[in-house]
């Protein structure tokens, strides 16, 4: 089964008695790959799609934990998640906040100061490489020209006392070897390709010269500088108004199709991830709890969690809507709950939420559930 | 006052002057000067609200949805007289607000309160929740009689759905939707008629939202409050108001009931800013109508002539470059509502569908009314500087 540390070695303890339950694939539930091509699945379509095709994913994240180590005891921020990434894929992964996940995105990107923060197992494969076990500067020649990432806080990700053609150049001199001169024409070239008006004018102005729309649009200039093969997007338009928010969503799917890129989308707002991803990674309290296809999630989620989520938020193009709010708090990660970490907020919690912990595991052809009563949620 | 003519015409077009009305907004103006070079004389000024007259009807909730710098804050502190307005009047139940000297001023805030965005720094750390939730008494002794302030106190909390016994605590030992509670238990504290939210619900994680959301509605059954609801999220504003008023760069563009907003919009900024609102349902990927604007909100400093909205519009003629457009009443298909354009035109954004009474049945019907959780205990309270006291008994399921 896991087994690869003590940590998923308890795990394993909690389930080894679990006879009752059907465990069949919770194997590749957790390895993913098996899982989402289903041998014989009726409504599998003919031309498959990239991310199901059985072979090499650009981006493989297995049995990933992280922890960070504070004054009041030990976090457990992530605890065990496992991604795939495919070529042109957007893989959307929600949560509120503490859900873990900006901490799976930093721990691909290799991005966490560690400590505090501390990887005690996992993999993370990027085209067949373990990049956790790869020396640091090699690892740096991947990120950016291989893997980049757009964050949520323009104003503070930008160096304000530099101008932005200068850091958007950087990416070329420092990874490409090139003079000032041609590595700022590359900056102009970029800025116009972001829509940015009168780039050629704009390349020496400073961070707080632009508005944030804009300045969005200069982080993912220098995310897609070097053509990257992944692009992962944290909270890109959490602090934008929503027509901005539109804009910033279309430039990024126009330059993913551009480059095909596969992108990892994080966010915790239904309503994008209803409009561009194509799978979505469900998480709460450092675990994926649900795992689907975005037209299944929506029309059926298969855990509560989801469920309520999708019962909580009202809609544009509802009226006479009853909000159904999920009780409590999500729970701190120094003291997450035994058993299912939903447990204390879910509706449907019965004595085995609280004593098993309930591992992510196929329940319909190409989804996944960590709910006991995953089945009697989607025949309801 | 041609703003004034035609709310009132509008209003008496509607046939809704015969309900009553408890606030009266005309014309409110309030710009904020810009100094510059070495004597810091004024060189310029922002316009952060720029002539909006409204009205707001016994128990309703108005909202106020617009972008980042479009004012509608500031004009929630107008309201209050925060802030003291550079023009216009504000009407309180018949009361001239802006009249009112210091005693006179502060009997009247006993109806007219205020809940803020950030449940973080709006509740003083240094006092308890029973200090911050009492305040109120002591500003006003003749409420409630000393004696009875605790116990006053502890109703409020559990009005609000936060456990009683929880008056002794701080701010910091609460998590932020709790904190939100607190804010709305202060800001209904006196009984008010009139409670303006500001951003009450956009710090708050999603599932935390409708928990407040839902309180925000009981309340309002309950001791029949009027809301101002000013929020940039136009799918909340949407559940929670009866009427909508849409604003951009310190203007009013357009102010109606639900459904004349958000049906039959037509202000093209109101449309756009409908189609860019993303709707959970991947369905609909594609198939909605997508109105793209370019570009951002010009700066209020220097706002455009004419309509405001015309640097971004896609129905831009000479006459919006120049002329400023009424808020004045434009047919939308079934009557009519007020809007700010010379083009006005009804254009359905999206398609409503009335789900009225089907919520009953959902999965977590009737769960989040109360959080008695205990944030300490569970360590999910706010700010890392939590003391772990003696009580660390783990939170109780449901």
């Amino acid at each position: 089964m896991f087994g690869r540390d003590k940590h998923t070695a308890e795990q394993d303890d909690t389930h080894r008695d679990d006879t009752t339950r059907d465990t069949t694939g919770h194997d590749d539930a957790n390895r993913e790959e098996p899982a989402t091509v289903v041998k014989g699945d009726p409504i599998a379509k003919p031309d498959v799609p990239p991310w199901e095709r059985q072979g090499e994913q650009l981006l493989e994240v297995r049995d990933l934990f992280v922890e960070f180590h504070t004054s009041e005891g030990l976090a457990k921020a992530i605890n065990g998640v496992n991604l795939t990434l495919a070529e042109g894929e957007t893989l959307a992964i929600l949560g509120e906040s503490g859900s873990g996940k900006s901490v799976t995105a930093q721990a691909v990107m290799g991005i966490l100061d560690m400590p505090p923060a501390k990887i005690p197992s996992g993999e993370i494969f990027y085209r067949g490489k373990d990049l956790l076990t790869m020396p640091e500067d090699e690892r740096r020649k991947l990120r950016g020209p291989e893997i980049s990432m757009v964050f949520q806080d323009a104003l503070s990700s930008l160096n304000p006392v530099f101008p932005v053609g200068w850091q958007i150049a950087e990416m070329f001199r420092k990874h490409r070897d090139m003079n000032r001169s041609d590595s700022y024409d590359q900056a102009i070239r970029l800025m116009e390709r972001v829509n940015i008006p009168g780039a050629k004018e704009r390349v020496k102005a400073y961070p707080h010269q632009f508005s944030g729309g804009m300045r969005q649009r200069i982080m993912i200039a220098m995310a897609i500088a070097l053509d990257p093969k992944v692009l992962i997007a944290d909270e890109p338009t959490t602090a934008l108004d929503v027509t901005v928010q539109a804009q910033i969503m279309a430039l990024l799917k126009e330059l993913q199709e551009e480059h095909d890129m596969g992108l990892i989308l994080i966010t915790h707002d239904l309503g994008v991830v209803a409009d561009v991803a194509d799978r979505i990674s469900v998480m709460y309290a450092g675990r994926i709890v649900e795992r689907a296809y975005v037209d299944d999630i929506y029309a059926a989620p298969a855990h509560p969690y989801t469920k309520g989520l999708l019962e909580s938020i009202p809609r544009l193009d509802q009226k006479g809507q009853d909000l159904s709010a999920i009780g409590g708090l999500p729970p701190s990660l120094t003291r997450i709950p035994p058993g299912c970490a939903f447990n204390p907020r879910c509706v449907m919690a019965q004595d085995v939420c609280r004593e098993e912990s309930p591992p992510l595991r196929d329940i319909r052809p190409r989804r996944q559930s960590a709910c006991h009563f995953a089945e009697e949620l989607l025949d309801d | 006052m041609t703003d004034l003519e035609t709310t009132e015409r509008a209003t008496s077009d509607r046939g809704t002057n015969n309900r009553d009305i408890v606030l009266k907004a005309r014309d409110l103006r309030k710009y904020y000067p810009i100094k510059g070079g070495v004597l810091q004389r004024q060189v310029g000024e922002v316009k952060a609200v720029d002539g909006v007259s409204f009205d707001l009807y016994k128990g309703e909730t108005l909202g106020i949805v617009g972008e980042s710098g479009c004012g509608k804050s500031t004009l929630g502190r107008v309201l209050m007289r925060l802030e003291e307005p550079t023009d216009g009047t504000v009407e309180f139940d018949g009361v001239q607000m802006y009249e009112q000297s210091g005693s006179a001023m502060r009997k009247m805030r006993r109806d007219i309160q205020i809940v803020f965005q950030d449940p973080y720094t709006s509740l003083n750390p240094r006092r308890t929740v029973g200090e911050i939730v009492g305040e109120p008494f002591n500003i006003h002794p003749d409420v409630v009689p000393k004696k009875g302030r605790r116990k006053a106190v502890q109703e409020l909390l559990e009005l609000v759905g936060l456990n009683p016994e929880h008056i002794n605590r701080y701010p910091h030992q609460f998590s932020g939707g709790q904190r939100q509670r607190i804010g709305i238990a202060r800001g209904i504290a006196l009984n008010p008629k009139v409670l303006i939210c500001d951003e009450p619900v956009s710090a708050l994680d999603v599932s935390v939202q409708a928990q407040v959301v839902n309180l925000m509605e009981k309340l309002q059954r309950e001791l029949g409050l009027a809301y101002i609801f000013i929020a940039h999220d136009l799918s909340v504003v949407r559940h929670i108001s009866d009427r909508v008023g849409v604003m951009y760069l310190g203007r009013l563009v357009e102010i109606g009931d639900e459904d004349e907003i958000y049906s039959r919009p037509t202000h093209p900024y109101t449309q756009a800013l409908l189609s860019a609102v993303p709707v959970p349902d991947p369905t609909l990927r594609g198939k909605r109508d997508q109105i793209t604007l370019s570009g951002d909100v010009p700066s209020p400093a220097n706002p455009p002539d004419g309509c405001h909205f015309h640097t971004r519009c896609w129905k831009v003629q000479d006459v919006c470059r120049t002329d400023t457009p009424e808020l004045e009443v434009h047919q939308d298909g079934d009557g009519g509502h007020l809007s700010r354009c010379h083009f006005a035109e009804v254009r359905q954004v999206i398609e409503t569908q009335d789900v009225s009474g089907r919520g009953k049945d959902s999965l977590f019907a009737g769960q989040g009314e109360r959080d008695n959780s205990d944030a300490v205990a569970a360590g999910a309270a706010g700010d890392g500087d939590v003391q772990s006291g003696p009580d660390t008994r783990a939170p109780s399921g449901g």
